[in-house]
């Protein structure tokens, strides 16, 4: 319980600097929002407008502690302010609209490359130097080598443009309505598989070279000799007592993964124009959209914080040395 | 693995998996274990060696690494990517974005790897595109392990109040996820070279704190330092002289593990459109060929070669990685301990560990 609450107050701290980093930025920051949105407009805003938007960002002359207090209220009501690219629609609403496309995409990628990758690594160690041990590294190793996204464009141009046998951008065909029907269901998963893909090739190698470099060192324990020893079939002993043991620290790498996951999503799903949190916070920033960007900001942070305390909670569950101390 | 799991089960950072992945974890316990490993003598980590030993050691290390094969692969390629980077004025002396050719041509004699959609040569771009992203990759890398060095030592000698405070900000740092804080922090700095190399030092130094922390905690609780405290030297002088000559392998990983950091996440940067899109490097050359629609007009000459260049030079990185990771790590070269103590297996070259330890 301690430690539980140890953990709680470390992602409180994290919490708390990411939104105070999230209110600094565009006050101490050379490029302030209001005049850099003054540039695009080609000088064209009046003062008025200005000062209207300066009102609407909470960047004002009051003092900056006031500020901090009023965007913190705001932050706590569920305030995130108002999209200047999609006026007048609410942040809060415009992430809503976004966010399950992005866990959809990194859930899917993180789940398949997590369980497929621990069963490789599991495999690799158990025959060390059989051909899963010998072939797979090096190869994993090299893909892992290139871009997130220059995977997905390759993927992109190989198997949507060349063999036309995936969809090529957005979530779901604009033909169709979304509901739960078949027709929909199945046009999600065709648009979800090169984008899911490029993510699962880029981090599987990661899971497997860390499962197989643990593995290695349980196989050669006492234990494992002991149960070989007894007789028992080798499946069980590969599963119950070597791989079980060998698996604290791939769950403490999901939780640091995710937050790699919704950066690699982010890239892949801008070449693939996937609807979700990552291509909304380019398009903001490209349409110098402060709001929107930073309430994007937040909420990716919240949910990677949120996920590795779950984690955390999960780790204490399975390692009682931590409960111990 | 078990033993440093538990040497420090108040740790926040136990739970931070980076320095808990299996590779750096069991890196730990092996460099500074040091004689309990099979062939511990040739362990440069090995810490507590009188001077003459310790150069020894080192010269052995060397030695390790000239006859690795990962190791002379990885420099090889590397070598011939600073070479083309070097010579690239030579090679192409005008500006590479100059208009030479008619629009998304195919590779031909006259350009080897054909034009892009505006008629530029695509081998000029990408040859001229190693200069930026490789002196970007490189001084982010050297920048950040040194804020690494700093920080995992001064955490690991002071200890106490100055250590919790260092390793939660570490651990913050860690924790926000990297891309997003990326993009927010390129969207509100002036475009350009520097707000890269600024913004990536930023969002890159943890991953080499966390890393160096941990290595440098095991060498601080050996007898050689509490002796260099007695005898009254200075905290730089035991952090600097003692501590830090003993985590050379580890300061060399995290290094490279830096670089290859650098150089992807620039190129991501650049191909989002948030670096100087009129530099030419790998990354910009990505994000013309994504504006420029090189994908559907099945131009595939125009973004193939930078993203191969990307991926060879973090593949180069990376061998060399485990090739450090081999030579200071005995359990990972060729098995030659008796075959009762590794069940199931046979003697075989195995593969890496050190899993992208300073991403």
């Amino acid at each position: 319980m301690r430690f539980i609450l140890r953990r709680l107050g470390f992602y409180l701290i994290a919490f708390w600097v990411s939104i105070t980093l999230n209110f600094l930025l565009p006050r101490f920051m050379p490029g302030d929002p209001v005049s850099r949105m003054f540039a695009r407009s080609q000088a064209q805003m009046k003062p008025e407008q200005m000062d209207q938007l300066r009102k609407m960002l909470g960047v004002d002359d009051r003092p900056l502690w006031e500020q901090y207090i009023d965007y913190l209220h705001n932050l706590f009501t569920g305030n995130m302010g108002t999209s200047i690219s999609r006026f007048p629609t609410p942040v809060t609403e415009v992430i809503a609209s976004q966010i399950g496309w992005t866990l959809l995409l990194g859930g899917t990628a993180l789940a398949f490359a997590a369980v497929v990758g621990n069963l490789l690594g599991v495999f690799a160690a158990w025959r060390r130097g059989g051909a899963i041990d010998s072939a797979l590294p090096p190869l994993l190793i090299f893909i892992g080598s290139f871009p997130y996204f220059w995977l997905a464009m390759g993927a992109l141009y190989l198997f949507g443009v060349v063999l036309g046998w995936f969809p090529l951008r957005h979530a779901f065909s604009d033909t169709l309505q979304p509901d739960f029907s078949w027709e929909f269901v199945s046009d999600v998963g065709a648009h979800l598989v090169l984008p899911a893909l490029t993510i699962v090739l880029v981090t599987i190698g990661g899971w497997m070279l860390g499962m197989r470099n643990t593995m290695i060192a349980t196989n050669a324990e006492d234990y494992i000799t002991m149960a070989e020893a007894k007789g028992l079939r080798p499946g069980r002993i590969m599963f119950r007592y070597a791989a079980r043991n060998a698996m604290l620290p791939s769950v403490t790498s999901f939780g640091m993964s995710l937050g790699f996951v919704v950066g690699g999503a982010l890239l892949t799903e801008v070449v693939f124009a996937y609807p979700g949190v990552g291509y909304q916070l380019l398009n903001a920033v490209q349409g110098l959209d402060y709001p929107l960007m930073q309430g994007l900001f937040l909420t990716i942070t919240a949910a990677v914080l949120l996920a590795n305390f779950l984690v955390d909670v999960l780790y204490v569950r399975l390692d009682p040395r931590v409960r111990v101390s | 693995m078990t033993a440093s799991l538990a040497s420090t089960p108040t740790d926040p950072a136990i739970l931070s998996p980076q320095a808990v992945t299996p590779g750096s974890g069991k890196y730990d316990d092996d460099s500074s274990g040091g004689s309990d490993a099979p062939g511990g003598a040739a362990n440069p980590g090995g810490s507590g060696v009188s001077g003459g030993r310790c150069r020894a050691t080192r010269r052995s290390f060397t030695q390790g690494l000239l006859t690795n094969k990962k190791a002379l692969a990885g420099t090889a390629i590397l070598l011939l990517f600073i070479a083309l980077a070097l010579l690239a004025p030579v090679l192409f002396p005008d500006n590479p974005s100059k208009i030479t050719g008619m629009a998304s041509e195919e590779p031909s004699a006259e350009h080897w790897l054909g034009t892009t959609a505006k008629g530029q040569d695509v081998l000029a771009l990408t040859i001229h595109g190693a200069r930026s992203s490789l002196l970007v990759g490189l001084t982010v890398g050297l920048a950040s392990t040194l804020i690494g060095i700093v920080v995992g030592l001064a955490s690991a000698y002071f200890g106490k109040f100055v250590d919790e405070a260092l390793s939660v900000t570490t651990n913050v740092f860690l924790l926000l996820p990297g891309l997003p804080l990326l993009v927010v922090l390129a969207a509100f700095l002036p475009p350009g070279l520097g707000t890269v190399i600024v913004v990536l030092i930023v969002t890159g130094w943890a991953g080499s704190a966390r890393v160096l922390r941990s290595q440098a905690l095991s060498i601080r609780s050996k007898d050689f330092v509490a002796a260099a405290v007695v005898s009254g030297e200075g905290p730089l002088r035991i952090m600097f002289r003692e501590i830090l000559p003993n985590m050379a392998s580890n300061v060399m990983s995290t290094l490279l593990g830096c670089v290859i950091f650098g150089i992807g996440a620039q190129a991501g940067l650049e191909f989002l459109g948030l670096g100087d899109v009129s530099t030419v490097s790998w990354g910009t050359n990505l994000y013309w060929a994504g504006n420029e629609g090189a994908l559907l007009t099945g131009s595939w000459w125009v973004f193939v070669p930078s993203g191969l260049c990307i991926a060879l030079v973090a593949f180069a990185l990376a061998l060399i990685n485990y090739a450090v990771d081999e030579v200071t790590n005995p359990r990972l070269r060729k098995i030659r301990a008796p075959k009762d103590r590794v069940p199931k297996t046979a003697a075989h070259k195995s593969g890496s560990s050190h899993s992208k330890a300073a991403q």
